[in-house]
């Protein structure tokens, strides 16, 4: 169990409710609207229409447009007018409507967002949250299924977090909006809906920069977020069929890395599958590769495995489901390693 | 079909707003702001100390005392005639040039030498200063502007914020996105476009096909004007309108200042003979917007030599003491750099920063 930090324990009517990941974004959303004024959410279809995948239905009609704004179709726009806001004493949440249309607004947060703080040696800091749904596999036209979270782990500044359950995505969320600094928020689009799970009423939080193990297992060590989650766990029952035991490490924040979750894992196994959706080259996997050599450099005991989306851009979603990772494709690996 | 229809007459509607003309006379008695003598010479004051700061920072520049620089001079009427309409609590998003913009909000003259110099400590805006630290990429600043009007308006504060940037910037996608979001949420902003005719070497012909900037404001619904970047009057008096027009929730505007910078586009090697001509530095010049100031300041008996030169020196003496105070500043080491990266530091920093420390003590 997760250390969830409740804010409010009295409550004794029901604490959870059954919700999906899109279900639990929009009540983490509403929690903020609720408890502090200065959270505003910006973006393109937020309001009147509630997202184009739903995460912010209904609350435009509670908290008024002024709170929560149909923006111009303006990602640079978007970004620029929230880092504005920031440095106003405002904490802006906006929805960039697909990661693959986040890249005009590239310039933005790596100019402004991730080093004001710097710059200023503190004097002002951007508080902001990017939501970003990301990943392929829902079937969209090109562009939409993108997974770059290495283009922001590159960025000195801004945290990224990934999570890949509904009461991951709350607890993850509220805290990425009360974080102080700029964070990624990249929402799996696939597991939006893929699976309910009881989430907790209150507003709680999750801490950024914690990962979970998820499974144990003494065999091999599976690192993986978001989307790529379902598919580890998967792999590995079926490695445990065969007699194979794993660790599958959920890292929830894919910066700053959970450094001492995967160093502990991978010391005690000797073996690691890193998966990821994104490209391979240059691909957080690398970093996690370089977590593991400076940490763990002989305790291994097989090369460590990459099962990553190939070095191509994310194809039409006719060939989607080649490009990603699967359980067929890990399971190969955990058997790689362990039979090295 | 006439595609020449709907451009035509378009120019007229963009022509420059001028009340004091070269010869420091007024020949738009309707438009003259309402400034006390007091006010008059203040602007006065401020032109001449700002021309004085230009060219000490040059020569400071060239004896290896201050690092980047953007000469300022030709400019002091379009940057201090914005400025003198605003009011304290406005929030200013400034492009590397307006440095003097930054320092008449309240900026102390040792950062600004600071900022020149690559120390954080420049881009720490005292607490009552209203203002980010001057932008490097061009252009960005105006959708950030947009942001800063929209908390205004949601604060419900009777200010605005004003964001400036030159022609250059006008061809930048932001420079769009900013006055439009601007104008859809009908934001307290003032878009002030700096027009001094080149953005380094390229002339602004060649930046669009629009015979103005001022005109882009109506593709996106908001009032564009074409002002004369070196008459002070006209400058100020536009400026001050914009604001009310904000301040009363009715939008933003966009100001294009027709100006010219006396020097190179920085001291970083910039050499402004390969793209300008002597004819064309001389006919700006003639369009001086102190020598215009002084004339018509002199004809109501409120300025002199004497008084020019008093500031003069003022101006000279409390640059070098800046000087002295920015000398004297802590030197920036790179622990506190790492420091400041996130409120709470990650462990990967935290390990850089051991092995800083270690270095920094030797």
């Amino acid at each position: 169990m997760m250390d969830i930090k409740m804010e409010d324990q009295k409550t004794q009517t029901k604490t959870t409710q059954s919700l999906t990941m899109v279900q639990a974004i929009n009540d983490a959303l509403k929690t903020m609207l609720e408890q502090d004024e200065t959270t505003i959410l910006l973006g393109e279809d937020i309001g009147k229409n509630g997202g184009v995948f739903r995460a912010t239905e209904g609350l435009q009609e509670q908290f008024g447009e002024d709170r929560v704004i149909d923006t111009p179709l303006s990602e640079s726009g978007i970004v620029g007018t929230s880092i504005g806001l920031a440095v106003n004493g405002f904490k802006p949440v906006c929805e960039m409507q697909f990661m693959g249309f986040i890249y005009p607004a590239y310039d933005q947060i790596m100019t402004h967002a991730s080093r004001l703080r710097m710059k200023t040696m503190g004097h002002y800091s951007v508080p902001m949250v990017i939501r970003a749904p990301y990943g392929a596999g829902i079937r969209a036209p090109e562009i939409h299924s993108d997974s770059m979270e290495s283009i922001f782990t590159h960025m000195p500044g801004v945290k990224v977090v990934c999570p890949a359950t509904p009461k991951d995505a709350k607890g993850l969320l509220i805290a990425a909006i009360e974080d102080p600094d700029p964070v990624i928020f990249m929402e799996p689009m696939r597991s939006y809906r893929a699976q309910r799970e009881e989430v907790p009423t209150e507003k709680y939080q999750l801490p950024i920069g914690k990962g979970e193990k998820i499974k144990e297992g003494d065999d091999v060590t599976i690192i993986t977020w978001g989307a790529m989650l379902s598919v580890a766990k998967q792999a590995a029952e079926q490695a445990e069929s065969q007699g194979i035991g794993c660790d599958v490490l959920d890292l929830k924040t894919l910066y700053p890395l959970d450094r001492n979750l995967i160093a502990e894992s991978v010391q005690k196994t000797g073996r690691a599958v890193i998966v990821h959706e994104a490209h391979q080259t240059g691909g957080l996997s690398q970093d996690i590769l370089s977590v593991i050599n400076d940490t763990s450099f002989l305790y291994l005991r097989a090369p460590i495995e990459r099962v990553t989306g190939f070095d191509v851009p994310v194809p039409f979603f006719a060939l989607e489901d080649h490009y990603l990772p699967t359980a067929k494709r890990v399971l190969s690996s955990i058997e790689k390693a362990v039979h090295f | 079909m006439s595609f020449k229809s709907p451009l035509e007459g378009i120019d007229e509607k963009f022509e420059m707003i001028q009340i004091l003309n070269e010869d420091g006379e007024i020949v738009n008695e309707d438009a003259m702001p309402d400034l006390s003598d007091e006010d008059l010479v203040e602007i006065m004051r401020r032109m001449v100390y700002t021309r004085v700061l230009d060219q000490r920072s040059i020569a400071l520049n060239r004896q290896g005392r201050l690092g980047f620089y953007a000469p300022t001079a030709g400019q002091e009427a379009s940057q201090i005639g914005s400025h003198f309409a605003l009011e304290k609590e406005d929030f200013l998003l400034p492009a590397y040039r307006d440095v003097p913009q930054l320092i008449w909000h309240g900026l102390p003259l040792y950062q600004a030498f600071l900022f020149s110099r690559g120390h954080f400590h420049g881009n720490q805006m005292p607490e009552d200063v209203n203002a980010v630290s001057p932008q490097i990429i061009i252009g960005a600043q105006i959708t950030q502007a947009a942001g800063v009007a929209l908390g205004l308006k949601r604060r419900g504060k009777p200010n605005v914020a004003i964001t400036y940037t030159g022609d250059g910037g006008a061809s930048q996608g932001d420079f769009y996105e900013g006055i439009n979001f601007a104008g859809a949420y009908q934001a307290p902003a003032i878009f002030v476009v700096q027009n001094n005719q080149f953005a380094i070497s390229v002339p602004v012909e060649k930046q669009s096909a629009a015979n103005t900037i001022a005109q882009k404001a109506a593709a996106v619904g908001v009032p564009g004007f074409l002002v004369d970047g070196m008459d002070v009057f006209a400058v100020y008096q536009v400026v001050k309108e914009a604001r009310e027009r904000a301040v009363n929730g009715d939008g933003p505007t966009l100001i294009e200042t027709m100006t010219y910078r006396y020097g190179p586009h920085t001291m970083a090697g910039d050499d402004p003979t390969r793209y300008r001509s002597e004819d064309m530095n001389d006919k700006w010049e003639k369009r001086d917007p102190l020598v215009r100031f002084r004339k018509f300041l002199e004809g109501k008996d409120l300025w002199s030599e004497e008084k020019e030169n008093e500031v003069i020196e003022t101006a000279k003496e409390e640059i070098k003491a800046a000087i002295k105070k920015a000398d004297g500043h802590d030197k920036q080491k790179v622990t506190d750099l790492i420091s400041i990266m996130y409120e709470e530091l990650p462990s990967n920093l935290k390990e850089q920063m051991e092995e800083y420390k270690e270095k920094e003590s030797k």
